[in-house]
């Protein structure tokens, strides 16, 4: 079935369609539409779920933590401060090994106010523990939340999936989405297996007490482990979701790389002015391509290294950065170049649309003849805020 | 009265093991072992960051015979809220979702999601053990830190008057408010099973006398805990579905004659060790204050 | 990955912390003759160290015992005393 969905509505279709047990959640701009949604759903008889309508995202987190140790399947949402604000009980849910999932429509981090898109709060979460994803559009945002209860869940893996979302320019813009049926999902995303624990009196177990550090230690790499194996699980069941839906995701999406000299690296919806510049270059002659990244952690080093390793130069666009250090993407990127002993590819960091400053395709056509400029003149590393006078 | 006759109030089972790693004459040890009982096994505890995330045992051991979720500081509330709605969605309605919290716990940090989830009137048992101040990081003061009370963070004494936690929860208008004293165990016994048969957000304050962060000797506790309620300065009471009721030894006592003076519980604690004359006389005016207003809730 | 290896569960155990009764410094020991089997001494037991014993007088688990001497100062006939290890 096709409806008309913003990325907020799209991500209620698809809690609703996982058959979610708790939805605990607090109000923020612009995730609101998301859990008002829910509240209808459930409110409506159309969705068998309970709904915390909890006093902070903090408690939002706690209360996830607390169904899901006893068995259910939970869900939140939250943005910017409100995930700043959860940041502790974030931690606790990856160090709990919990299936949660959540998502976070990526807004600009405070003061001064601002509730446009932004990754920054996203990506503080990267160190966690957590799977994270980004999604383009609304269609992404649908797929990627169901099969990250399928990930999630998966015996190997038993680690909670964030899914991000810019603000406004895809929370609240209709797109068409296609739904899958209640039935395809049911056979995709069975009943939520008793993993990795289930609270009950019937036998009497203490989580989290304390650890003294050999056995903290062992659980700090149990977590790095099944991250290696959640690497492949995406795929598997990227794949598992497109014999259902013929929509097939993996760790990012390409686009006329393939005999590309430079590519950009992008994130969520302005890929999609991203991908339009693409086009424009190329029927202008150059050979140019684009990288979507989908998945940040796991990081897809080696998925980046193949692509990578053959251009001249790779441009990471991004609505991030790291203070005292450089744009958060771009120096994973250079890493992750520098590990697979990939040398003499120009490596420009771009750091644009921050506190939701628009980056159209006309800004990536000019990002595009900036890349080749600094590619011929041999640049290695550089960080470029683009738009500041200094800049670009 | 002899062993055979406790029993038929207070049933033999255990829920708590010895040889777990609660000082010498603990309060909190002592409190728990009988919500434990109350609840006959049947509960998984919530317990956030507190003398009891230790009591509980380092890992791979527990000292409860009963499932623990370790949580956060400030969640403990919100958690044991998950627990409990997952639960009933579950249609499990046999066990009880018991958060136990220090004082700091639940009136400070912990105060926000409690006061949540007392207005979202959640199927919860919430259990304070209050030792007045922040025992487990070494004797800090808390919100229920006492007028006067020495701590490492108010060295003469906290000028402070210490919140009224079951009246806070009380006026969120849930169905089952009561305080209790570990020097009266069974009064508490009866208290968290009266508690269990309602359903919604219920709450016991329970006096947890420290040995060493109020500083007297370990053999001393139930007696502490004894002399708090016999003075007056710490009333039994119940509010059940808003009907104020003192309980045990505290209901005769609204005539102050039959209340011991406050210096005969001030003066064994080590932590009141530097009260002037002045600050005694307040603490029995504040005292004094207050069963008059108890007087005024039960006419 | 068996549940266990990778998340932090713990299995309820007697003597978490060891045995405990190594921390005392003096340990209760109990006149029969005075016991009036009241029971008290169980009540109050904040280490579930004292059982009943079959005769209704307690028993103590002195490899859990902590000395804190709650039992001697309870028991109403001062049936208890606190000796020096």
């Amino acid at each position: 079935m096709r409806m008309l969905l913003t990325s907020n509505y799209a991500a209620a279709y698809a809690v609703k369609l996982a058959k979610v047990d708790i939805v605990a959640a607090y109000p923020i701009t612009p995730q609101t539409q998301v859990v008002e949604k829910l509240a209808e759903f459930i409110e409506r008889g159309l969705m068998r779920a309970r709904m915390i309508r909890v006093e902070s995202e903090h408690s939002a987190m706690a209360a996830c933590i607390g169904g899901s140790a006893v068995g259910a399947r939970v869900f939140t949402a939250t943005s910017s401060q409100g995930l700043l604000y959860m940041y502790e009980m974030l931690w606790w849910a990856s160090g709990a090994r919990l299936p949660i999932v959540m998502g976070v429509v990526s807004r600009a981090i405070a003061p001064p106010w601002s509730i446009w898109a932004d990754h920054s709060d996203i990506l503080s979460m990267r160190d966690s523990g957590w799977i994270i994803f980004f999604a383009e559009n609304a269609q992404e945002v649908l797929d990627t939340i169901v099969q990250a209860y399928r990930i999630a869940e998966d015996e190997k893996v038993l680690l909670p999936v964030a899914v991000g979302w810019d603000a406004f320019t895809s929370s609240h813009t209709a797109e068409p989405v296609e739904l899958p049926e209640e039935k395809e999902i049911e056979s995709f995303l069975p009943e939520r297996p008793r993993t990795p624990f289930v609270l009950s009196p019937s036998d009497p177990s203490s989580h989290g007490n304390l650890a003294y550090p050999e056995d903290y230690f062992k659980f700090r790499y149990a977590i790095s482990e099944s991250m290696k194996e959640a690497r492949r699980v995406i795929i598997e069941v990227g794949k598992k979701y497109a014999k259902l839906t013929g929509r097939e995701y993996g760790l990012m999406d390409k686009y006329r790389c393939e005999d590309a000299d430079i590519i950009l690296i992008t994130m969520g919806s302005m890929a999609g002015d991203a991908k339009d510049a693409v086009d424009v270059m190329r029927d202008e002659g150059y050979k140019v391509g684009l990288i979507k990244l989908r998945c940040l952690r796991p990081f897809p080093k080696e998925e980046l290294g193949d692509l990578l390793k053959r251009v001249k130069g790779v441009g990471v666009v991004e609505r991030s950065f790291s203070m005292g250090r450089g744009g958060v993407i771009s120096v994973e990127t250079a890493s992750a170049l520098t590990e697979l002993g990939i040398k003499d590819v120009t490596i420009i960091s771009y750091i644009a649309g921050l506190g939701g400053k628009d980056v159209g395709m006309d800004d990536f056509v000019k990002i595009f003849l900036d890349l080749q400029d600094k590619c011929e003149r041999g640049a290695s590393f550089e960080t470029i805020w683009y738009g500041m006078k200094e800049g670009m | 009265m002899g062993t055979r006759d406790l029993f038929k109030i207070v049933p033999k089972e255990e829920y708590l093991l010895p040889g777990n790693p609660s000082c010498p004459g603990c309060p909190a040890s002592l409190g728990l072992r009988y919500v434990l009982k109350a609840l006959d096994g049947k509960a998984i505890l919530v317990i956030p960051a507190c003398c009891t995330s230790i009591i509980i045992g380092p890992y791979p051991h527990s000292s409860v015979k009963v499932p623990v979720l370790n949580m956060a500081f400030a969640a403990a509330a919100a958690a044991a809220t998950g627990i409990s709605e997952a639960l009933e969605l579950r249609g499990i309605n046999d066990v009880h979702v018991v958060v136990w919290a220090g004082d700091g716990g639940t009136s400070d940090i912990g105060l926000q999601a409690l006061s949540g989830a007392a207005e979202r009137g959640n199927n919860i048992i919430y259990i304070c053990y209050d030792n007045e101040a922040y025992m487990n990081t070494g004797i800090q003061r808390s919100g229920l830190t006492p007028y006067g009370a020495w701590t490492t963070t108010t060295i003469k004494g906290k000028r402070e008057l210490k919140k009224d936690m079951p009246m806070i929860v009380a006026m969120h208008k849930v169905p089952y408010v009561a305080t209790a004293s570990v020097g009266f165990p069974l009064d508490l016994y009866q208290k968290v099973k009266k508690a269990s048969r309602y359903r919604g957000f219920k709450y016991i304050h329970l006096l947890a006398p420290c040995p060493y962060g109020w500083r007297f000797p370990a053999d001393k506790t139930v007696e502490v805990a004894k002399l708090a309620v016999k003075t007056g300065m710490w009333p039994l009471y119940e509010i059940e579905e808003g009907r104020f009721r003192l309980t045990g030894p505290s209901s005769s006592l609204i005539d102050p004659s039959r209340r011991l003076p406050v210096i005969e519980y001030l003066k064994v604690q080590g932590r009141f060790r530097h009260l002037s004359e002045k600050d005694v006389r307040d603490i029995q005016r504040f005292v004094d204050e207050m069963w008059r207003r108890i007087e005024e809730l039960i006419k | 990955m068996e549940g266990g290896r990778i998340i932090p569960l713990a299995k309820p155990k007697v003597g978490s912390a060891g045995v405990t009764g190594t921390w005392r410094v003096f340990r209760p020991v109990v006149d029969t003759v005075k016991c009036v089997k009241c029971g008290l001494c169980w009540l109050y037991c904040p280490e579930v160290a004292i059982e009943p014993g079959d005769d209704g007088r307690p028993r103590i688990l002195y490899d859990y015992c902590k000395g804190c001497g709650i039992c001697a100062n309870e028991c109403p006939v001062k049936a208890i005393k606190m000796v020096k290890e």
